[in-house]
């Protein structure tokens, strides 16, 4: 009997570890390959104002886009590398003005029609029609004439525009691939998501597509989610307290003050990427035109007053005071965050009063009991307008008000509301220095030709203009068409180098600093690698995964 | 007389400020950022630094002072066109009534932050608070000039008025004789309620960064402070301004019920 029951337990004991490793390598395997469904949630700050992937141009739309739409080659947010994805390979002519792509074949839309290269095609045709302006398309229209696409089968088409585009394949990670069969159009999409629902005003929701053709190494198709819910809320309070109650599970975007609350209570959700592509910056009005004094218009267009200006701004206080730490001094019009485009040899100006006098006395101006004048005897005063909104930019502000103070400067900081800020600095030019910010998506510096070409509306210290007014604007005017020309990746890093140094010498925009890139993302969420590049948290979207409490519970 | 007394303290702490807080609402403690209460700054310091005990007691005295003189203003106003409006009756009443009423119809943030953005960049902080209080006071008659105009009507029809002009007091005596004093009780009232709706219309203005400049202190900009603060428990030294801002307005409320109950 003793021996039987001996038996029984030895058999029981077995079964019993057999499950006991069954059930550990299953988890193994789950945590190791992804696991599959559960909701994810997270908010969007304005309402979306298109689903048609070609006609995009607002932040919401954007990530909508990211997250339903599928492109020919992707940006990997995460290493800065254009990656292939509905393309398996291309290539680009040595004149830069074709570009051949070789497409992944069995790849199906949403809807279950198949992809071919009719589909590129009708996409391109579609982007470049003139009647459709969209900045999407007009990333691709370097020159007058048409763009053609040529079906050379039905895995590979030829597309050729009327002139060279620089960094031309990097331009299609913003191309969304439409149907040009189903009937279901932008609603038929390629991407990880598709729109199920849509509630204006409150949610949006994308269901799994349940023909996505990416898979993990283990074979298992993506993505894990089964959906995703955004709900607009343009208040960022409400938008943190619902992360707070668990309600929300990631925050694209946050500010240093949301972040360092949540890192103090909350261990492993708040993320500092580090530096990312937006900065903040000052410049003066250097428009002629402009309904400013004369003299003040001399200081302006002096390039000393400028850099002793620039040298008189503690960058690094801006940086720990005003962000608590998490932005760095700027160096100019690339930040560090841009691997490939940075120009390495610059560094970000030292704070240097006691230099800033000295130039700013070589202009002829002198100190006379505390107060800077200028050689005609007059106070040096002027005002920094900025918009309302934008509470770090307020105190910024002040905060360059008190440095230059320090030099007899008086600085008068006047805070606008959006449209008026914008009406002043870009139509009429009825203000004296200014203070904004340059949220940047795009790492290629052709993203910036509207602000470095003298003849461009953006070109925000002196737009539009005829001719270069200085020998340093035709100089970036010529640089900057040199290197959207130029095919060869080097010579265009050589020629917009050259740009940033000049704009350092020049000091036309006065950078101030490079807000990291914050970012709150849960616990729950498994799989999350915020970067700096836009969208930030999802880049990844199709191989996050949920934790089985959460999604139990969803 | 409770509330009589904590508004003189109120008024009178705000006026000692330089005394009390000798570091000044501009100075920027940049080593101390965001500090909480110490023996050297008894409230704290502000994002950057400044001296928030300090900036407190200024940006009192700023909407203090400076929102009795935007009333001053409105109540002047409204005394002009509605109590002459009253008066004089017929059509000029119509006017001035149809002419107030679009003025009360007129979004009044939308029309302050159009004012404000029309006003010229370079002035200093202090012409720019003043002009900000005089803005407020000269777009801010329109509801006080209704009730006069409806006063003085009422008054114009009365028994002694018929007699005055019986005895052939007219114009401009029979009004600063006869009507005017007996406007007075409305004035004050009206007087009284402006203040706490200036004071409260620049902090909505603060709030939306577009009050009184920088560097200077309002309690619209103190309580600009508290966006972001989602637990009262974390740094509860911040609601000072806010509390502050209750109190007084309260106060104020005390002693126009007063008001008007003298009235």
């Amino acid at each position: 009997m003793t021996g039987r029951r001996n038996f029984q337990r030895t058999v029981q004991q077995l079964l019993l570890s057999s499950l006991i490793v069954s059930f550990a390598l299953l988890s193994f395997a789950a945590s190791a390959f992804g696991q599959n469904g559960g909701e994810l949630r997270f908010c969007l700050r304005s309402e979306p104002k298109t689903f048609d992937p070609l006609l995009v141009d607002d932040d919401s739309s954007l990530s909508i886009r990211y997250l339903t739409g599928g492109v020919l080659a992707r940006v990997n947010r995460h290493t800065q590398e254009l990656e292939p994805e509905l393309a398996e390979s291309w290539k680009i002519s040595k004149d830069g003005k074709q570009i051949t792509f070789k497409l992944r074949q069995g790849v199906k839309f949403s809807d279950g029609t198949p992809f071919s290269a009719e589909d590129v095609a009708f996409t391109m045709q579609r982007l470049m029609d003139p009647a459709l302006h969209t900045s999407t398309g007009d990333a691709f229209r370097s020159a007058n004439g048409t763009v053609s696409s040529k079906v050379l089968a039905p895995d590979q088409i030829l597309i050729t525009f009327p002139a060279s585009i620089a960094g031309l394949d990097r331009l299609f990670d913003q191309v969304a691939i439409m149907s040009s069969h189903s009937p279901k159009k932008e609603a038929a999409v390629l991407g990880p998501f598709m729109v199920a629902e849509y509630k204006a005003g409150s949610t949006l929701l994308l269901r799994r597509n349940p023909f996505y053709w990416k898979k993990d190494p283990a074979g298992r198709q993506l993505p894990y989610l089964d959906s995703i819910r955004l709900d607009i809320q343009a208040n960022r309070d409400v938008e943190m307290l619902r992360f707070k109650r668990g309600e929300l599970d990631l925050i694209n975007v946050i500010d240093s003050d949301y972040y360092d609350k949540l890192a103090a209570t909350s261990a492993g959700v708040a993320h500092d990427a580090g530096a990312s592509l937006d900065s903040d910056f000052m410049w003066f009005n250097q428009v002629a035109t402009a309904p400013i004094p004369e003299y003040k218009r001399a200081w302006f267009r002096s390039t000393n007053f400028r850099l002793a200006i620039s040298e008189a701004i503690n960058r690094d206080d801006l940086s720990r005071i005003v962000f608590n730490g998490h932005a760095q001094p700027a160096v100019g019009p690339v930040s560090p965050a841009n691997k490939f485009w940075f120009n390495g040899k610059l560094k970000a100006e030292p704070y240097r009063p006691d230099a800033a006098l000295q130039k700013l006395q070589a202009d002829g101006f002198h100190l006379q009991n505390g107060a800077l004048f200028d050689k005609g005897g007059n106070a040096v005063e002027f005002s920094i307008v900025t918009n309302a909104s934008s509470k770090p930019r307020e105190r910024m502000a002040v905060m360059v008000q008190e440095d230059l103070s320090k030099l007899g400067i008086k600085v008068n900081v006047v805070t606008l509301d959006f449209p008026s800020l914008i009406e002043r600095i870009s139509e009429k030019f009825n203000y004296e220095a200014a203070m904004l910010g340059f949220r940047n998506v795009d790492l290629d510096p052709n993203g910036q030709m509207n602000i470095w070409l003298s003849s461009a509306k953006q070109h925000a210290w002196n737009p539009q203009q005829k001719t270069p007014e200085t020998a340093w604007e035709a100089e970036i005017d010529r640089l900057m068409r040199a290197q959207a020309s130029a095919a060869d990746p080097k010579k265009r890093k050589e020629s917009f180098d050259r740009i940033q140094e000049i704009v350092a010498e020049q000091a036309p925009f006065i950078y101030l600093v490079n807000v990291n890139a914050l970012s709150a993302v849960s616990t729950s969420v498994a799989g999350a690698n915020p970067g700096i590049l836009s969208p930030q948290t999802f880049w990844n979207a199709e191989r996050l995964t949920l934790n089985p409490n959460t999604r139990a519970s969803r | 007389m409770f509330a009589c007394i904590v508004v003189l303290a109120v008024c009178a702490l705000s006026l000692s400020a330089n005394w009390l807080a000798p570091s000044g609402y501009a100075k920027q403690f940049r080593d101390a950022p965001s500090s909480p209460p110490s023996r050297q700054h008894w409230l704290g310091t502000d994002d950057i630094g400044r001296d928030r005990f300090a900036r407190v007691l200024y940006g009192t005295r700023i909407s203090l002072l400076l929102a009795p003189a935007a009333a001053l203003v409105s109540t002047a106003l409204a005394a002009l066109v509605g109590g002459l409006a009253g008066y004089l009756g017929g059509i000029w009443l119509r006017i001035a009534r149809g002419f107030t009423d679009l003025f009360l119809s007129l979004p009044w943030l939308f029309l302050l932050i159009t004012v404000r953005a029309l006003m010229p960049l370079n002035v200093s902080p202090l012409v720019s608070v003043l002009i900000t209080f005089l803005i407020l006071g000269l777009l801010g008659w329109a509801a006080s000039a209704r009730v006069l105009s409806t006063s003085a009507d009422a008054l114009r029809n009365s028994d002694f008025v018929l007699q005055a002009r019986a005895s052939g007091l007219h114009g401009s005596r029979l009004f600063l004789i006869h009507v005017l004093p007996n406007l007075k009780p409305v004035l004050y009232a009206q007087f009284w309620i402006s203040i706490p709706v200036f004071i409260l219309s620049e902090a909505n203005l603060g709030i939306l960064g577009l009050g009184v400049a920088e560097p200077l202190p309002s309690w619209g900009s103190l309580l600009r402070e508290l966006e972001g603060m989602i637990s009262f428990r974390e740094e509860p030294w911040r609601l000072v301004p806010l509390v502050l801002l209750i109190v007084v307005m309260t106060s104020f409320q005390l002693l126009l019920s007063n008001e008007e109950l003298t009235a």
